[in-house]
């Protein structure tokens, strides 16, 4: 098998531009976040006072990431902001499209990296002359593309949930960062136990449900945050931009509804790998076990969203679990216990 | 699932009298499998199977790894054996896991038996009258029509194909149509948890009557049969397995080839292979077929799967003892360093033609210690390259009792360390030694290094369920996503005659929706409905119909249909 270390550092490149490209979106998403507050917050303030509230729209776009969550609720403080400004306020007919414009520009970087990150895969893939996951860099990698990928698709179809991209890069970018950092390994081909066509489904499938099962647990954990705000709008004040709780929930259990049997299949074809490669179809491997838990607490999450007393809240924090189980599973399970999966390349 | 533990409202008042003892206890009973079979147990007991599961990852199990535990064991000598009398060690079979499962799996039937009729009965319904008001449902529609109520309801008959259609009439020649989809929802539910319980059956037989069977095979063209236990030199067999009635197909190891890339990863691993079925063992044929047996390709044979597990190398001694008489030492070294295949052994040889007892056991040889695929070279020999590039071994050659009568087993790989302590096992050369090179001993015994054979570790693998575990997983998979991605929903059709003064049609439509699941969407399918149905008159500016939100359900809609 023949290696082209060139095109594998060329896909190196790739995955770094990609990295920086989502960095420079969820500091716009950011951005829009906090203009969206503020704005917010003159709403309120333009109520009591009136002569402020259109110079103060102006303003707060200047001062965008200046984020001031404590005074914010106040009218009066915005209005101190303003005395304070020296500039000439810029005269904003509508006060959202800033931070619209800030979203944006976010959304197009991500479209950006999204490609470059696609790319870098191809790359990688054309480079190793094999599917690009055969280590824990390529596969972590692959992950984080499904899940911007995911979001896209969530994106395209209620573009208003753009406001929690910021959120939702956050981990992308973590984990991206974890790859090209401690996870990093050169193109080599893969061992003799991984050559095989399984290697392409078992493993695309167990990317896919993570990716999506990312961003079902962002979705969780911002829903659970949201009806803390929710409960007593005077905690996490922050939380009062993001989509409504119930719209967050939703994402939820529809990204967990789709890769759930996505994930169901990544456990099957890898028990008929297993028996293939290994002599079983189960051996209770670290990597089985883990898989099996995760299975479960999924399994949870979508009964207790049937049952009456565990919706909500209940189930959004099985769904949290059911995401540390999948983040527990892809470091701990690959890096510090040894078992047939140890195939991280790492160290 | 029922999803109340108290007893029925036939029940739970006051008796007038003191029930009987009998009804205490069938009442006790009854509400223990209520109880039992409530989702709420359901739920707690699956949260607690993940809990039970969790060891099983933090902690090295017995089953794959009894290495790993033992050094867990020493390492933690004061945990380690509390976690080992609770089984920790071996999560999977323990009686606590067992009891875990086996009352989810009560819970499970104890609901989907009844479900299961229930579904039945409900497919055969007829689809529910339409509600008196339209207008209060999430989705709906209003419109007239120049046709008459039997021809709207006729087209709109017509244009649910695939719906469960009821038509009724109501008073003042109103016509009314029920119509229902997404009953496969259900049924995949139902398939999935069947599979599910049918999926435990298979593994339970394959734990009952499967085996597992290791054996070192030297690939010179030794042979191996699977003839018995006694072929094995490991042997798993499951409960209901006692040695006896294995098929009996023969196999050859002719040759093995690893392959390595220039950084010692290994690249393939292939072993000819020639082997004779049962049926062909059986009539005595002559003729093997050949097979390449290679990770991730194992043989499939009467049944058994047979793997190539792993490899590893056989130094072959030629000793030549001072009347002339030969003897040949081949027996596997098993590896100490999987990257570099540095290997340690010990091949033990019993002089030819001593026949008195005590001088046989002056008179034993062992030659034993260290041998390198890739000789680092130098007085310390280590492993650079697992290929056989340059090997060499490094070896003492001892003699004296080996302890091979004493009774006691003892590791093919090993000495006896006794026996060198209590000095009746003596070390008379220590030298390190390439291939076609001799030691000589003092007595006039020469020891030549012929070469290096490779060995295969096989194992043969026996299961009879397997296939019915696969078919179940993949009824679990189907059941899975059509109870995941079907839709439960409901559309209700009104036509009623118009007031002569009303103006623009004959026919007053009204529509309404109801998506019985989670999965919204239902609004995008219902807009297309009513635009066909009943399309918004012109002049109908008060009847503005609602804009199909295309996700999201209205709050209400949300109603579950898993866990009653």
């Amino acid at each position: 098998m023949v290696v082209d270390a060139g095109l594998g550092q060329f896909g190196d490149l790739l995955f770094e531009s990609a990295l920086v490209i989502y960095v420079f979106a969820m500091i716009l998403h950011a951005v829009e976040h906090a203009l969206l507050r503020r704005t917010g917050a003159e709403e309120e303030s333009a109520a009591r006072v009136p002569v402020a509230a259109g110079a103060t729209a102006g303003t707060a776009g200047m001062s965008g990431t200046s984020g001031t969550s404590g005074l914010s609720s106040e009218g009066a403080a915005a209005a101190a902001d303003l005395e304070d400004t020296t500039e000439p306020p810029a005269p904003t007919r509508r006060p959202r499209s800033r931070a619209e414009r800030f979203g944006r520009t976010g959304v197009s970087l991500t479209v950006l990296g999204f490609a470059l990150h696609l790319a870098m895969l191809v790359v990688r893939g054309f480079a190793a002359q094999r599917v690009p996951w055969g280590n824990m860099y390529e596969f972590t990698a692959a992950i984080s593309l499904v899940a911007v990928g995911a979001w896209l698709v969530v994106l395209r179809r209620r573009p208003e949930l753009r406001r929690l991209g910021a959120f939702v890069l956050l981990p992308v970018i973590v984990l991206m960062f974890l790859a090209g950092t401690v996870l990093y390994t050169q193109t080599a081909p893969v061992v003799p136990a991984l050559r095989s066509y399984w290697l392409a489904i078992h493993v695309s499938a167990a990317v896919i449900a993570s990716g999506i099962l990312l961003l079902a647990g962002v979705a969780s954990v911002l829903y659970l945050l949201r009806r803390v705000h929710e409960n007593d709008p005077s905690k996490l004040t922050w939380t009062s931009r993001l989509p409504a709780a119930d719209v967050l929930d939703r994402v939820a259990y529809r990204a967990t509804a789709i890769a759930f049997p996505i994930w169901t299949f990544a456990v099957i074809t890898g028990a008929i790998w297993a028996e293939a490669a290994w002599g079983r179809y189960w051996g209770w491997d670290p990597k089985e076990t883990t898989a099996f838990i995760a299975w479960i607490v999924y399994a949870c999450y979508l009964h207790a969203r049937s049952t009456a007393g565990w919706r909500g809240p209940r189930a959004a924090a099985v769904n949290v679990v059911g995401f540390a189980v999948m983040i527990f599973n892809l470091f701990f399970v690959n890096l510090v216990v040894t078992g047939l999966h140890s195939y991280a390349g790492v160290g | 699932m029922t999803s109340t533990l108290q007893a029925p409202p036939g029940e739970a008042g006051p008796p007038p009298s003191r029930p009987s003892r009998a009804r205490q206890a069938l009442a006790l009973a009854r509400n223990t499998w209520r109880g039992l079979t409530s989702m709420r147990t359901a739920l707690i007991l699956l949260f607690l199977l993940a809990v039970a599961a969790l060891p099983g990852a933090l902690l090295p199990q017995r089953t794959p790894s009894p290495n790993a535990v033992d050094d867990y064991l020493t390492q933690n000598p004061t945990l380690g054996p509390v976690f080992d009398d609770l089984g920790l060690f071996d999560v999977f079979a323990t009686p606590w896991f067992a009891a875990i499962y086996l009352l989810l799996f009560v819970s499970l039937i104890g609901c989907l038996v009844p479900r299961s009729f229930e579904h039945v009965r409900g497919l055969r319904a007829e689809p529910v009258s339409v509600p008196r008001s339209l207008a209060r449902l999430p989705h709906h529609a209003r419109s007239t029509s120049g046709d008459d109520p039997d021809a709207v309801v006729a087209s709109a008959r017509k244009r649910l194909r695939g719906w469960k259609v009821a038509v009724r009439s109501e008073p003042g020649g109103v016509r009314t149509l029920s119509a229902e989809k997404g009953a496969l929802r259900e049924v995949g539910n139902l398939v999935f948890h069947l599979s599910l319980v049918a999926l435990l059956g298979g593994i339970a037989v394959g734990k009952l009557f499967g085996y597992e069977g290791q054996v070192i095979v030297m690939a010179d063209g030794s042979e191996f049969c699977n003839a018995g236990i006694y072929a094995y030199d490991s042997f798993r067999p499951g409960l209901q397995v006692d040695g006896t009635g294995l098929d009996p197909f023969c196999m050859v190891v002719d040759d093995f080839r690893a392959t390595f890339r220039p950084d010692g990863q290994p690249d393939s691993f292939d072993a000819a292979v020639r082997y004779q079925d049962t049926d062909a063992v059986e009539r005595g044929d002559t003729a093997w077929a050949p097979h390449d047996l290679a990770v991730n390709d194992p043989l499939r044979v009467d049944g058994e799967r047979v793997y190539l597990l792993g490899h590893g190398y056989a130094p072959r001694f030629t000793v030549t003892f001072p009347n002339g008489e030969q003897r040949v030492g081949l027996i596997q070294w098993r590896p100490v360093d999987q990257a570099t295949l540095l290997s340690e052994g010990a091949t033990k040889i019993d002089p030819p033609g001593v026949t008195d007892e005590a001088e046989r056991r002056r008179s034993q040889l062992a030659i034993t210690g260290l041998f390198a695929p890739t000789s680092s070279g130098g007085g310390l020999v280590t492993s650079v390259f697992p290929a056989l590039n340059d090997p060499e071994v490094a070896v003492d050659v001892l003699r004296g009792d080996l302890g091979l009568d004493s009774g006691r087993a003892q590791s093919i790989f090993e000495v006896d360390r006794n026996m060198v302590e209590q000095g009746r096992l003596v070390r008379v050369a220590r030298e390190n030694v390439k291939p076609g090179g001799e030691i000589a001993l003092d007595n006039g015994t020469r020891i030549r290094f012929d070469g290096v054979e490779n060995w295969v570790s096989l194992q043969v693998s026996h299961d009879p369920a397997q296939t019915a575990v696969l078919i179940a997983a993949i009824a679990l998979l189907g059941g899975l996503t059509l109870s995941l991605t079907v839709r439960r929903r409901r559309f209700w059709v009104r036509a009623s005659p118009a007031e002569p003064s009303t103006t623009g049609g004959r026919t007053v439509v009204s529509l309404g929706g109801l998506a019985r699941t989670d999965r919204a969407g239902y609004g995008e399918e219902f807009g297309r409905l009513a635009a066909e149905l009943a399309p918004p008159h012109p002049d109908a500016g008060e009847q503005g119909r609602e804009r199909p939100d295309p996700d999201v359900p209205a709050q209400d809609e949300r109603e579950d249909d898993d866990g009653r």
